[in-house]
């Protein structure tokens, strides 16, 4: 008796469990799903109230009304780029600088570190106006380099590989020293092979971040050939009314890059987004 | 190989604290030197500066006459195993003891022949295909002793490298080091707070307290002359037995009067107490637990003997240690197993009065032994 009672218990439980995470997705991807079939739909049923869940009739031709309102090779090409060049940037420079915040010592370390905690606790905004004023005053607006400057280094990827870094016991590089290395090939042969999982995490991480930004490219380049995928597609959003069917298909298109990525690297995103907490 | 010289070492940090002070030693090609004593004493601090991953605050540091201060780590040709053995966990057994050939860009085939060398004798044939984390901690061990070997360099350091180890495996792997030692005929320090390692694998013996070398001397003479109390009771286990005494002379005797005990000593003992100016002074009576026996298994020529209730009876197979109390001071007998004595069991000690040391109880150095 007492058993099967326990039993009971524990499929409720179990059941209980699976309930609350089934709803928990529902809501998750609901925004997604609304996203996927209005795209589908004309401009009055995205606008109806009650609205229709399906589309009474799937049309494709906010595709390509999106595709035409957008020069979405220029858009996938600066994506692309961005996101490259801030996880190359962001994982070499953060390295280098975890590294040695971690293993060596040198005057004022603690100093540095202490400014490198406050750029991450500042907001970024606040950082804007200086970033987009050197820019500007360099003639470097409109570039790809204008979107990729303010990701050059990361105080969190500094942060987050010096944890990685500080994992790693002494013994291993002073090992490397009287097997005969040096600083620097200690750190490439050694060191940086050990902290790859935490790198993969981190380009997971700022590649997320780039390929979201909105606000910065939305300033640094305000030709539409320069934009992003993200600022590209906030031009489709008109002052009045907005043709939500053709937004919704432009953030489609949008999303290929992404889930390209991630079909790729899925082990790497789910790491990273966990080492990271970064969503 | 080398000799290695430590002249007048010091080590102090920032904040005032000195780890190591005026430390020398002399280390002849091939010996086999080790740095022992409690945590904290300066042994492995002394050992980085010799490998070069500490700076020498003070003091000269020589391998082969060449002063080594200011020279980098890589640059003094020594190998090192540590503790926690540090081997690169990305490498496999082959890459690990191949990495320092590879940096120093010896050519492949002499690589791979130095690596295959060490690997027979370290018996890790079969294991050069593996990362460390799919290794025991035993092989593990002979990985990183294989990752030294194979550099063959002038000066093997060994910071515990035991220490991880279960208490068998690390019987095996002091007998496979000493081997090793033999057979690469290699100068090596080797530290470790272990006092059995050191007097089994030691040529010479170098006990440290609070940064301070307290004695350097072979493993027979720490245990048989040790130069104070402090050695006296490190070297040797269970430790030496002290008893707080008084130093008694009746014409050319003297004696050692502890509580309602006189224990005689040897003309010559006697005589180093009274040239002393010990005559009537305060002394700690010294005697190992293997010349405190019962009364059925002594051998002892000149005997002395106490009274005493045995408050533990340990057996440990082959011999027993019967713990009683002496003037409130407790003392251990290290006797044969087939004692008849027992807890509570009243019994006449004897100590071998020609084993006993003498130390002076205010400097703690040795009188007599």
């Amino acid at each position: 008796m007492k058993s099967n009672s326990l039993e009971r218990n524990q499929k409720l439980r179990t059941a209980g469990t699976y309930l609350f995470f089934i709803i928990g997705s529902i809501i998750m991807i609901f925004p997604f799903i609304w996203m996927l079939l209005t795209s589908f739909k004309t401009v009055a049923e995205s606008m109806q109230i009650p609205p229709d869940f399906f589309p009474a009739q799937w049309i494709i031709d906010n595709f390509k009304d999106a595709m035409a309102s957008l020069p979405f090779g220029a858009l996938y090409k600066n994506t692309i780029l961005l996101i490259f060049w801030r996880v190359v940037c962001a994982v070499a420079f953060s390295s280098m600088a975890g590294y040695a915040f971690a293993k060596l010592n040198f005057k004022g370390k603690n100093l540095l570190f202490s400014l490198v905690l406050v750029q991450m606790m500042l907001p970024s905004q606040i950082f804007i106006t200086p970033q987009y004023q050197m820019l500007a005053k360099l003639g470097l607006t409109n570039t790809i380099f204008a979107l990729v400057f303010p990701g050059l280094v990361s105080a969190f990827g500094t942060f987050f590989l010096r944890q990685a870094y500080m994992g790693i016991p002494d013994e291993i590089s002073e090992a490397a020293y009287l097997d005969g290395c040096n600083q620097w090939q200690t750190f490439v042969k050694v060191m940086v092979p050990l902290t790859t999982s935490s790198m993969a995490a981190l380009a997971v991480f700022t590649a997320v971040f780039a390929y979201g930004d909105l606000m910065w490219p939305l300033i640094a380049n305000t030709d539409l050939k320069m934009m992003t995928l993200s600022s590209g597609l906030a031009t489709l959003r008109g002052q009045f009314n907005t043709n939500f069917p053709v937004m919704m298909a432009g953030s489609l298109l949008a999303m290929i890059p992404m889930v390209v990525l991630y079909l790729f690297f899925q082990k790497q995103f789910i790491e990273g987004v966990a080492m990271t907490g970064g969503k | 190989m080398a000799s290695l010289s430590l002249k007048n070492i010091w080590k102090r940090y920032p904040n005032g604290y000195e780890a190591v002070k005026d430390f020398n030693l002399e280390i002849e090609d091939k010996e086999f030197i080790i740095f022992v004593g409690p945590s904290g004493c300066g042994k492995s601090t002394t050992l980085r500066m010799v490998a070069g991953l500490e700076s020498i605050s003070d003091g000269e540091f020589k391998i082969d006459g060449q002063l080594m201060n200011d020279v980098e780590p890589k640059d003094r040709d020594i190998a090192m195993v540590f503790q926690s053995y540090a081997l690169y966990p990305h490498m496999t057994v082959y890459d690990n003891m191949a990495f320092g050939l590879k940096i120093k860009k010896t050519p492949k085939d002499e690589i791979d022949k130095k690596v295959r060398e060490a690997a027979k004798i370290l018996d890790l044939e079969k294991l050069l295909d593996r990362k460390p984390r799919a290794l025991s901690g035993g092989q593990r061990q002979r990985v990183a002793m294989g990752r030294a070997i194979v550099r063959n360099p002038k000066v093997f350091l060994m910071d515990e490298p035991l220490s991880n180890l279960d208490a068998k495996l690390r019987v095996q792997m002091r007998t496979e080091i000493s081997k090793l030692h033999q057979r690469l005929g290699a100068t090596i320090i080797y530290v470790t707070h272990d006092q059995t390692e050191a007097m089994t694998l030691g040529t010479r013996i170098v006990v440290m307290k609070d940064g301070v070398v307290q004695q350097i001397a072979s493993p027979q003479t720490l245990y048989n002359e040790p130069d104070n109390l402090f050695v006296a009771g490190f070297i040797g286990s269970p430790q030496m037995n002290f008893v707080d005494a008084v130093c008694e002379v009746e014409g050319q005797d003297v004696y050692l009067k502890a509580g309602d005990y006189r224990v005689p000593l040897s003309p010559e003992k006697g005589k180093k107490l009274i040239d002393g100016g010990y005559k009537g002074k305060e002394v700690i009576m010294g005697i190992r637990p293997e010349d405190v026996s019962d009364p059925a298994s002594t051998r002892a020529k000149n005997q002395a003997v106490v009274k005493g209730t045995v408050n533990v009876y340990e057996l440990l197979g082959a011999e027993v240690y019967l713990y009683f109390d002496m003037c409130g001071t407790q003392m251990t007998a290290r006797v044969n197993s087939s004692t008849t004595a027992r807890e509570n069991d009243v019994v006449d000690f004897v100590l071998d009065t020609d084993k006993i040391h003498v130390f002076d109880k205010e400097t703690e150095k040795a009188i007599a032994h």
